[in-house]
């Protein structure tokens, strides 16, 4: 591959070449499609060229097999398109259950990057940004090797986290969560670019994914020591007074959230509901759009109230929550440490 | 009585000049004299030329915020312009071209000239309503073009919130105003389309007796009447939220971002096909004209163009596979735009079989009709690639996306309005083009077209992003390729507007018939008389007989 013109991205993901097979097949067919309908027109072009002013062919008005020919057989083509197509998507979607989990936050211009552990890492335009070229120190680290989750909204606008290499992008979309998983297979710098239009410095909103071996990775990660996420959720929680309502006592007049995460939850109206992050956070920002089972609708809406960070600070203290860890009110007790099986173990695949 | 019973042309097809002077007879051209003359007809062959004007206008403007984005993405800084200039002007390339030339462009022009003389009518059935369709549509292109010099817009063509709404100052309001009104300008349009194609065709002029061209204009007019009122709705709430505050878009007042992009694209993926399908007509009337056949598989073509009228409206979602909708809902956006490729690909196909055995000219109109052909093929067939979910999320928003539906848009509509154009110059006009100069703006139109787009795919899939008004240096060369061949393209498409205007006056006189073509309107004088035919015609025949007499 040339060094200075970039004619493919590399391949620097677990799916990368499942995409780009797919890719190549429907490119294949349309190449083929093309070539050979252009070279029928051109040689009917020239086989048939008129030869006299007064020249009046005989009419052909069509013909029911050849119709049935061209309708069902690129039919079928489409058909086994679809179905390869589907079957790569629902890959890409679904993350493993042990993935890394890391938070992005898109704002314009910059992408800030939360990881659970308390590193926080910006990813965009800078102020020393040189122009056209996203800052050299704008890098975000993850794990070679593992599944890595991206969870993503947004402050303002539409941003779209994109990575060629990884042929992977999702919109981040402010007032909720989508999620991007990916596993990067080979260290390296990796480019990202943010991909929807969002206003001003739209092309500068990128930067470098630095994929690392994992004890580099890990290395990295206790370099940087900060209060983990779940830390500054705790502070959130007693601050926003949230433990008056949520304390922990099966008979309080608010569930108890020890354990809650990714629970089946019953629903006043019947209905059943996962509580994963988007639920989470339209419980606290929203709480009445879903009322849990046997609760009155007395949770005032936290709308407006807490940034997109303090959000996620909140959401990962939840997740971080087993049960018996919600502190007695007003009590000074130990805060939750990081769960050790919140990272999955270096050498599992 | 005359009827449309064609008879293949003798020796020499074209009369010479002076034998249809325009001072022998009257025209719907020299019928009348003075600018009111003008502005306040309600002939649809002058409000056609009204219409050509304006919408010519309009393609020059939004190609000279082409030539400037061209110019700016040769070097991978943004030095000709800061960011916020270029980002107001691909935003207004965008609009100019879809909103004002693209999806009028066919049936304005020529629909409103050639519709109700294919039908052997006198008029459109709603005159007044043809002039107010005119008048609204100038409306919007002011004020557009105010709001483009107050300030211009930089949302993009397709005014996504919480962007719109919210973060950007520009003019996004006159423009969206300007955009609404011209909704009613199609809308009127359309209404007056239905209604005529039902109400006024000429005795014995029986449904599948109708050219091809009228087919896909009835087609596009359903779309355009059920479709349009869907943006002009959701425009509207744009505004309410704008200026009230209500949150309907914006999920920091309670609104939900995504409902505008599913409204949005519930109408502008039809207005693809509306752009699309009249194109296809003129195509289909072209690649028989010039190949002396008729067309292969009539009721195929016809009701291909119903299917993706109907169609059309089912896939709007496989714009936002990456947006957050559910994977479910993809998935079956995923399948009907997969299946609404079948009904385009019988076009293809027929038209190409209608050349077989043929008699076929190598005259512009042809040329043109060939690069659609060839043009239209891989534009739709690179749409298979964004069909697919897992794909599409790699290349949406990259060039890639923007090569492919400018390989439509441009290699399709493009071609076919063109070559639309010189088929029907001759009855517009009573004056030929000259054939040479036209050959060379069809093959420089071709090659310029090639170069600007294809390594659009390539440095799409290698990931640049679209709407960037810097890159990085990796992805320069193929945008030089790019510059290079849009620099030609531009210039194909100034030659047609010399040569044209130099034929109105020195070029020689067409006659009633210069293609030997079947069809109405090839029966009547060049230019037509002011009310069509000096005698309402009887139709007897299927339309493209050519052989019928031999």
């Amino acid at each position: 591959m040339l060094a200075e013109i970039a004619l493919f991205p590399k391949t620097a993901s677990t799916i990368a070449g499942d995409i780009d097979s797919l890719y190549f097949f429907i490119i294949g067919v349309t190449v083929a499609i093309s070539t050979v309908t252009a070279l029928v027109l051109v040689y009917f072009t020239i086989r048939y060229h008129r030869k006299r002013p007064d020249e009046v062919p005989k009419p052909i008005h069509g013909s029911l097999a050849l119709e049935l020919t061209w309708t069902l057989i690129p039919l079928v083509i489409v058909l086994i398109m679809f179905g390869w197509s589907v079957k790569l998507y629902f890959r890409i979607l679904v993350a493993p259950e042990d993935a890394v989990e890391i938070y992005v936050t898109g704002r314009q211009w910059m992408w800030k990057v939360q990881h659970p552990e308390g590193q926080r890492e910006i990813l965009g335009y800078l102020p020393s940004s040189v122009e056209g070229v996203p800052d050299p120190g704008s890098e975000m680290h993850v794990p070679v090797g593992v599944p890595v989750k991206l969870i993503l909204t947004s402050e303002d606008v539409i941003h779209s986290f994109y990575v060629p290499d990884f042929r992977l992008k999702q919109d981040a979309v402010p007032g909720r969560y989508t999620t991007l998983w990916f596993q990067a297979t080979k260290p390296g710098r990796y480019r990202m670019f943010c991909a929807e239009y969002c206003g001003t410095n739209h092309s500068k909103m990128g930067g470098w994914i630095v994929a690392q071996e994992q004890s580099e990775f890990q290395q990295w990660l206790s370099s940087k020591a900060d209060r983990s996420l779940a830390l500054k959720g705790r502070a959130q929680f007693l601050k926003q007074q949230c433990i008056s309502c949520h304390t922990g006592d099966a008979d309080a007049r608010a569930p108890v959230l020890e354990g809650i995460y990714n629970q089946k939850r019953q629903m006043a109206d019947g209905s059943t509901v996962i509580a994963d992050e988007a639920y989470l956070r339209e419980s606290i920002v929203n709480p009445r759009a879903r009322i849990a089972a046997g609760f009155q609708p007395i949770m005032p809406p936290y709308q407006g109230q807490l940034s997109e960070e303090e959000l996620l600070e909140l959401i990962a203290y939840l997740k971080s929550l087993k049960r018996g860890d919600i502190p007695p009110r007003n009590e000074e007790t130990p805060p939750p440490a990081v769960k050790p099986d919140a990272l999955p173990e270096p050498n599992k695949p | 009585m005359s009827t449309v019973a064609y008879s293949p042309p003798k020796a020499e097809p074209i009369p010479v000049a002076g034998d249809y002077g325009p001072e022998t007879r009257v025209d719907y051209i020299n019928c009348a004299w003075g600018v009111r003359s003008w502005l306040l007809t309600v002939d649809h062959k002058r409000i056609a030329l009204l219409y050509l004007f304006a919408i010519t206008a309009m393609f020059f403007l939004g190609g000279a915020f082409a030539v400037l984005i061209r110019i700016e993405l040769l070097t991978p800084k943004s030095d000709l312009f800061e960011p916020d200039t270029y980002n107001r002007m691909f935003t207004m390339h965008g609009i100019v071209m879809t909103f004002f030339f693209l999806i009028p462009g066919v049936p304005s022009v020529l629909g409103n000239f050639l519709l109700p003389i294919m039908l052997g009518a006198k008029d459109l059935a709603f005159p007044k309503l043809n002039l107010a369709s005119w008048y609204i549509y100038i409306l919007g292109c002011l004020l557009t073009l105010a709001g483009i010099i107050w300030g211009g817009i930089d949302t993009g063509w397709t005014f996504y919130t919480p962007y719109s709404t919210r973060s950007a100052h520009t003019s996004v309001m006159p423009v969206a105003v300007g955009v609404l009104v011209l909704g009613f300008s199609s809308i009127l349009t359309a209404l007056n389309f239905i209604v005529t194609t039902h109400t006024m065709r000429a005795p014995g002029l029986t449904w599948f007796k109708l050219p091809l061209f009228v087919w896909s204009s009835y087609a596009t007019s359903l779309v355009v009447m059920l479709g349009t009122p869907v943006i002009t709705t959701t425009l509207v709430l744009v505004a309410v939220e704008r200026f009230a505050g209500v949150g309907i878009f914006d999920p920091k007042a309670g609104g939900d971002p995504v409902l505008f992009q599913h409204l949005f694209w519930f109408y502008s993926h039809p207005a693809v096909y509306i752009m699309i399908l009249p194109a296809m007509g003129v195509i289909s009337e072209l690649v028989t004209a010039f190949s002396r056949k008729t067309i292969f598989g009539y009721q195929f073509v016809a009701f291909a163009s119903m299917a993706i009228a109907v169609f059309g409206f089912l896939v709007w979602g496989h714009h936002m596979f990456v947006s957050g909708q559910s994977p479910y809902a993809s998935t079956i956006f995923s399948l009907i735009s997969y299946v609404v490729a079948i009904p385009s690909a019988v076009k293809v196909f027929n038209w190409t079989a209608t050349l077989y055995k043929g008699s076929i000219s190598w005259a512009t109109p042809m040329l043109y009709a060939i690069g659609f052909i060839g043009l239209f093929t891989i534009g739709g067939l690179t749409g298979l690639v964004l069909a697919s979910p897992p794909v599409d999320v790699h290349v949406t928003d990259t060039y890639f996306v923007v090569a492919h539906f400018h390989y439509v848009m441009v290699g399709g509509t493009i071609m076919a309005y063109m070559g639309g154009l010189h088929y029907w110059w001759p009855k517009m006009t009573g004056r030929m083009y000259p054939e040479g100069w036209a050959k060379a703006a069809a093959l420089l139109v071709f090659f310029g077209f090639n170069l600007t787009f294809f390594p659009q795919f390539l440095v799409g899939y290698a990931g640049m992003n679209r709407r960037y008004a810097s890159y990085v240096d990796e992805f320069q060369v193929l945008n030089v390729l790019s510059t290079a061949g849009a620099s030609i393209l531009g210039f194909g498409f100034l030659l047609p507007f010399g040569y044209f205007g130099w034929s109105l006056r020195y070029a020689k006189a067409a006659g009633p018939n210069p293609w030997g073509a079947t069809g109405l309107e090839w029966t009547t004088e060049s230019p037509p008389p002011p009310h069509n035919f000096e005698v309402t015609p009887t139709v007897t025949l299927p339309p493209y007989e050519y052989a019928t007499h031999n």
